[in-house]
């Protein structure tokens, strides 16, 4: 029997049944999809004939495409078997994730020879990301050993040529995700396998052991596969037919599942996993309608199947809530009424102060959702919504397509997995700073009532107690600030990525000036929020990064910044700072920075990238008055010495 | 199932495989007929056939598939 959750994306809509004719409709006289629409299309759970048709679609007018709110992104595939039925379904599973990809896959078995070599096909595609998926059959680990040393040599082999070819990548300044070997189905000795180091079990897991290894040393991401092939099965996963017939590595059934992990990662490494998980409240966190039913009336809590599995979303939204993602509320209900089971009823997992945003109210739920994001200044495209009326997904849907709105079945024990399996969260890399996000946004509302009661901003500010840190790169910083550097869209001037080793190579670079600035206030700790990279040009210093989170946005933390930049660079001999924007999609809200921190338009030819630089003479620039109180290693002194 | 019902629902995952609009199919059409049939799609057609008959195909019956005539026999005696 087939996992039906998992293995027919039971989270998406099921594709309708006219899905090729949407299609033709889309490419009807030759005309271009726009962005939004092959998300809507990639958006229903396709099965591996229908993401051949999709990604048809888009490879016919692939030159003529605007990425709009998809970041586009070069992918290298190094696998072993068939490669021909993964490439197209990661494409298109990947436009479900914003994320619109052109692959490259080296010739049959030229994967390793390819990574090696600077001048191979490889390079010269110069992909973003490189995929990583050998199966152990190839490694030959299929073979039991009676004699444990040659298990060893075949395990060592194996995971020596994984490290060489990780390495070789990431050298050439990849991100490379690294898949781990789906542990075989069919026994050996049988339940002894797990004790004998020669069976192919027992070295699968010696190897998975060492990738985990290899991902750790070269700052590579782990793609689990051997966790996927368990959570389906890995006897449906394995499909001894159809390798001995085509080498195809895994059932082809699967396929739009695999396709779907591989997207949700790289729509990870973009930043466009989700951030908040609005919840609906009467029979999805708890069964009943508290409205009618009453605080003794809801079923919720121990002792009844369906108040355990109710207890198990609530559950599940703490456990996302634990790793940085926010909760809200949105529900069609009396505000005293829905708050009730929070502050009263003893079997609630979830409390009052879990929620960042909580609307109770009788109006139109996109509305609502809409006014959740503005709250916590996030967009829409990083909400989930999680509801168990058909009626409401449908509306939100129609209303807020950007909105990801999971499908949940009638039985609520299904939602908290399906919730869970939907990858909507997935992320790549945990910081301390995740751990405290969820609170940072419930500060964050905190704020905005603060304001509202104070009126005037400067003493607002002012009366924020803000304190803001200011030091160069260093080891303890590097994963938030990797983080940041390849999450932050809006508030980034030049939208430059660098890997968590390019991080660590500026840290020792004498030309490099590097910035991490952390901000406190009264209501709590926002974490590390900017990051900046100035390059020494003779007497230049040239905007290479500077992108700030935009929870702390009009807080005057740039001109901060700016003043920190502009000491260190008096200091350093320099006489200009160099401004550059790069504009993008979505970082219009840098613009014009530069000038508004009293930057001039650079005279002379500008670059045809469409980049503007802007100069500031610095012996004419003057650190203003600031409501922060200014620490760390780059703090500028008030008045700066000229 | 008649050969009929098994035909035309054989039409719809042909279609839907080799992403063709409207195939005009016959026992004797081969992948002669149809530019998009090829080894590839061959496989993803054969997968979906198995999924959406919920049958199995052998290697021999594989290999024995010529035209679409042998397809449809194939899966009319599985379903017996």
């Amino acid at each position: 029997m087939a996992d039906i959750l998992s293995e027919t994306l039971g989270w998406l809509l099921p594709a309708p049944h006219d899905f090729r004719a949407q299609l033709k409709a889309v490419a009807a006289d030759g005309s271009v999809p726009d962005a939004a629409t092959l998300m809507h299309l990639s958006s229903f759970a396709l099965d591996i004939d229908r993401l051949t048709q999709l990604d048809r679609l888009v490879a016919r007018s692939r030159d003529r495409l605007a990425a709009g709110r998809l970041s586009p992104l070069r992918l290298a595939i190094l696998a072993d078997g068939t490669t021909d039925y993964v490439a197209p379904a990661i494409r298109a599973s990947a436009l479900r994730h914003g994320i619109l990809v052109d692959t490259y896959v080296p010739a049959y078995g030229q994967g390793l020879a390819e990574a090696m070599n600077p001048d191979s096909d490889l390079a010269r595609f110069a992909p973003d990301v490189a995929l990583v998926a050998f199966d152990h059959r190839l490694f030959g680990l299929d073979r039991a050993q009676m004699d444990p040393a040659l298990a060893a040599a075949a395990v060592t082999a194996a995971i020596d040529s994984i490290r060489t070819i990780v390495a070789a990548l990431a050298r050439n300044r990849m991100t490379v995700i690294v898949q781990t070997l789906p542990v075989p189905a069919d026994p050996w000795c049988g339940h002894l396998d797990r004790m004998q180091p020669g069976s192919p079990a027992a070295q699968v897991i010696a190897v998975n052991a060492g990738v985990v290894q290899i991902v750790a040393d070269h700052g590579a991401i782990l793609l689990d596969a051997d966790a996927l092939a368990a959570s389906v099965g890995r006897s449906r996963w394995f499909d001894a037919a159809w390798w001995h017939r085509a080498k195809v590595p895994f059932a082809l059934d699967l396929m739009p599942l695999y396709a779907d992990h591989v997207g949700r990662i790289l729509g990870a490494l973009r930043g466009k996993a989700r951030k908040c998980l609005v919840l609906d409240l009467d029979n999805t966190l708890w069964g009943g309608v508290i409205g009618d039913d009453g605080l003794d009336g809801i079923r919720i809590g121990q002792g009844s199947g369906d108040g355990e599995a109710y207890l198990a979303v609530q559950a599940a939204a703490l456990s996302l809530k634990a790793r940085g993602v926010v909760l809200a509320v949105v529900s069609k209900n009396e505000e005293d009424a829905a708050r009730l089971p929070f502050r009263q009823h003893p079997d609630m997992l979830l409390r009052e102060d879990d929620i960042a945003v909580f609307i109770a109210n009788w109006n139109d739920k996109a509305t609502n959702i809409a006014h959740v994001a503005r709250t916590l200044n996030i967009g829409t495209d990083a909400l989930v919504f999680l509801d168990d009326n058909p009626a409401e997904r449908t509306r939100v849907r129609q209303m807020l397509p950007e909105v990801a709105v999971p499908e949940l079945p009638e039985d609520p024990g299904s939602y908290a997995p399906l919730l869970m399996r939907s990858g909507l969260f997935e992320t790549v890399g945990l910081s301390e700073d995740d751990a405290k996000r969820a609170e940072q946004y419930r500060q964050n509302a905190s704020r905005t009532q603060a304001l509202e009661q104070l009126g005037d901003y400067d003493a607002y500010l002012s009366s924020l107690d803000m304190v803001c840190d200011l030091a160069p790169f260093d080891a303890v910083g590097r994963t938030r600030i990797a983080q940041l550097v390849n999450k932050s869209n809006q508030f980034n001037v030049t939208t430059r990525r660098y890997t968590e080793a390019d991080i660590a190579a500026l840290e020792a670079d004498p030309a490099c000036f590097t910035l991490q600035v952390r901000l406190t206030d009264r209501f709590g700790d926002n974490g590390m929020i900017s990051v900046v990279i100035f390059r020494a040009e003779g007497h230049d210093w040239v905007c290479d990064t500077w992108l700030m989170s935009c929870r702390v946005l009009k807080r005057r933390v740039e001109e901060a910044v700016l003043a920190a930049v502009a000491q260190a660079a008096r200091k350093a001999g320099a006489t200009r700072l160099v401004g550059v924007y790069i504009p993008s999609e979505k970082n219009r809200m840098v613009a014009d920075l530069f000038p508004r921190l009293g930057f001039t338009a650079q005279e002379g030819p500008q670059d045809d990238s469409g980049a503007r630089r802007w100069v500031l003479e610095l012996p004419s620039y003057a650190m203003p008055d600031l409501p922060l109180h200014l620490t760390g290693a780059q703090a500028p002194a008030a008045r700066i010495p000229a | 199932m008649t050969r009929d019902e098994i035909f035309a629902r054989f039409s719809e995952v042909f279609s839907d495989a080799m992403d063709i609009d409207d195939p005009e199919l016959s026992d004797s059409t081969t992948a002669d007929d149809f530019y998009e049939w090829d080894s590839l799609s061959h496989v993803r057609l054969v997968v979906a056939l198995e999924r959406s008959f919920g049958i199995k195909f052998s290697n021999s019956e594989i290999e024995s598939f010529k035209r679409v005539g042998d397809l449809i026999d194939a899966i009319t005696a599985k379903l017996g």
